[in-house]
């Protein structure tokens, strides 16, 4: 193994470690005042990793020369393309931050730390091809989460998002390392190569046992039905930017990490794993639409359709061939964009005073005050609804496209049909803002960072993202043709 | 003669009582984080339990691994309901309901 090489290829997760370590003790000597320059560097830290990923997504990394540590990493396309989004995400979520932590003057040093760390956990997850690395990344992201969920101290509801994503994810990681031990067990191995060597005759009803406990761990982290009952407290309850980073990067971290799972470790035998996915993804639909019609808060809103969106993508992962997974990937970069468009209009919804609006009946009227940020809510939901001429549509369309490609009919048509259900709360938020009498709150001034964003992320989802659907096409297929093995 | 399935089936008990341990439970946040442990260590007894029946020292390496973020995992939960009880004054699991769900 040369050296020179190996420290090439993890160049993003070696200058993201030593960028958190450092300014790690940069926040212990400069202290809060620090906090705007800290946030700033670790913005730029993040741009530098993400150009040093992209030769990875570009050349269509594949073969043996990906491979490092023997065996434990593989640093591909396909999680070139996932770490590019987790990098943007991030980034997204270190921007917005100042503005809101210092209304509550609570604007901490240790944020954009912990968020570098978390972002470095989840290149590993992406890059995991092994369980011992998929669990170090795993936790890597998960212990930082919990703190972050818990960051702002003096807030109740802070506090207990923490406790409840702390004990939920713990028991997630537990059910996820009992799986992962038995797949040790009647494989043999570790390694993701020796798994899917050791199942191509067929798995005893041990393994299938294993791959069950496996799935239910991840379907956890990635917030599918049946366990995604922790997202819509954790997301009402964590600080606003706090939750724009659990619902974009570490879901592309997680659902990255199952394709890889699903269709690389357990892809010998795809029919023992279907069933749970399907059943996963049109309750994550249904539950996720049918859900968020009684919600008041937006964030809890947003959260349930986040866990139907991870139904939406979850069809993808069921067809379980390469133009399946190339349409989770092209759905996850649109969602990514959505979800950023969405948190940061949420972020902008302050009163005179500047605290933050989260009931949707206070957005009565905004359309008559503030008619950009209204129009930006009203594309985010028209896209997150998945209505045509907006990109959200385009990610529906390719992830049943490859469902019928792969014979999946009826699994298709229940998903569309359920999404005319998830168009029904996505459509009252609109007419809330639209059509109901003002009622005057959620007037106040907003950031020129967090304008800046919501701007880009909703020029991204409107029609003009069409003009991407090519060159985002041949990045997703390339990344998909890695995961298969096919270059 | 103990062989492996006696392992697992003492993992599998311990795994399920700590699952239990964190549903059933109505009085303690301490205790959940005690079957938080005891997940952790059924996992442990397996890895272990396996790496000497296959004679591969993967498994005890894993262990190894699991072991030090189970320590790492309990250091991030007792501060966070350090600051949960500055808060709210109790850590009793009913009273975890400040938001509906």
């Amino acid at each position: 193994m040369d050296w020179g090489h190996v420290l090439r290829l993890i160049a993003p997760e070696q200058v993201l470690s030593l960028a958190g370590l450092a300014l790690l003790l940069v926040a212990a000597w400069g202290g809060d005042k620090a906090s705007r320059l800290i946030t700033w560097a670790a913005v730029a830290m993040l741009a530098v990793s993400a150009v040093l990923v992209v030769p990875a997504l570009c050349s269509g990394a594949e073969g043996a020369d990906t491979l490092l540590f023997y065996g434990q990493l593989r640093v591909d396309a396909f999680a070139a393309y996932a770490k590019l989004l987790i990098y943007a995400a991030a980034g997204a979520s270190l921007l917005v931050a100042p503005a809101f932590f210092d209304q509550a003057k609570a604007m901490r040093a240790e944020y954009p730390v912990l968020v570098l760390f978390a972002t470095l956990g989840m290149g590993i997850m992406v890059s995991a091809t092994d369980l011992i690395s998929l669990y170090i990344g795993l936790e890597m992201n998960s212990l930082a989460a919990y703190v972050l969920a818990a960051f702002l101290r003096t807030d109740e509801r802070s506090a207990e998002a923490g406790l409840k994503y702390f004990v939920l994810g713990a028991l997630a990681s537990g059910i996820l390392l009992f799986g992962m031990s038995l797949v040790y067990g009647f494989a043999g191995t570790t390694s993701f190569d020796g798994i899917h060597a050791a199942t191509t005759s067929g798995m005893n009803a041990g393994m299938i046992v294993a791959v069950t406990f496996v799935l239910a761990g991840l379907a956890f982290k990635i917030s599918a039905v049946p366990f995604h009952m922790w997202t819509p407290d954790v997301y009402e309850g964590a600080p606003t930017p706090v939750t724009l980073f659990f619902a974009s990067a570490p879901k592309v971290a997680a659902m990255a990490l199952t394709m890889r799972v699903a269709l690389d470790a357990f892809g010998a035998q795809v029919h023992v794993w279907q069933q749970i996915v399907i059943f996963a993804a049109l309750a994550s639909i249904i539950v996720g639409a049918l859900g968020a019609i009684g919600q008041s808060n937006i964030k809890r809103l947003l959260a349930y359709s986040s866990i139907n969106n991870v139904g939406f993508i979850l069809i993808g992962l069921a067809a379980a061939t390469p133009a399946g997974a190339a349409a989770m990937l092209t759905y996850l970069a649109i969602y990514v964009a959505m979800t950023v468009a969405g948190f940061v209009a949420v972020l902008m919804l302050k009163d005179e005073n500047g605290d933050p609006v989260e009931a949707i009946a206070d957005l009565a009227g905004l359309s008559r005050e503030r008619r950009v940020l209204a129009l930006c809510i009203a594309a985010v939901m028209f896209s997150l609804a998945g209505i045509p001429p907006l990109f959200g549509f385009w990610g529906k369309f390719v992830v049943f496209q490859a469902a019928v490609q792969a014979g999946l009919i009826p699994l298709a048509a229940i998903g569309i049909a359920a999404s005319v259900i998830g168009a029904f709360y996505y459509l009252k938020v609109v007419k809330v803002m639209y059509f109901d009498e003002p009622v005057g709150k959620a007037w106040g001034k907003s950031d020129w960072v967090h304008q800046a964003l919501l701007l880009i992320a909703t020029l991204a989802i409107s029609p003009l993202g069409y003009l991407a659907t090519k060159c985002l096409a041949s990045y997703a297929d390339k990344a998909a043709a890695a995961l298969f093995h096919l270059v | 003669m103990i062989g492996i399935e006696h392992y697992i089936v003492v993992s599998s008990i311990l795994f399920v009582l700590g699952v239990l341990g964190i549903f059933l439970n109505r009085k303690n946040v301490i205790v959940i984080l005690m079957a938080i442990e005891l997940i952790l260590l059924a996992v442990n007894i397996n890895l272990v339990a396996f790496s000497s029946f296959l004679h591969d020292l993967t498994g005890q390496i894993f262990a190894m691994f699991v072991l030090t973020v189970a320590a790492g995992e309990a250091a991030v939960g007792l501060a966070i309901l350090v600051i949960y009880f500055r808060r709210r004054g109790t850590i009793a699991v009913d009273d975890v309901n400040r938001m509906k769900g």
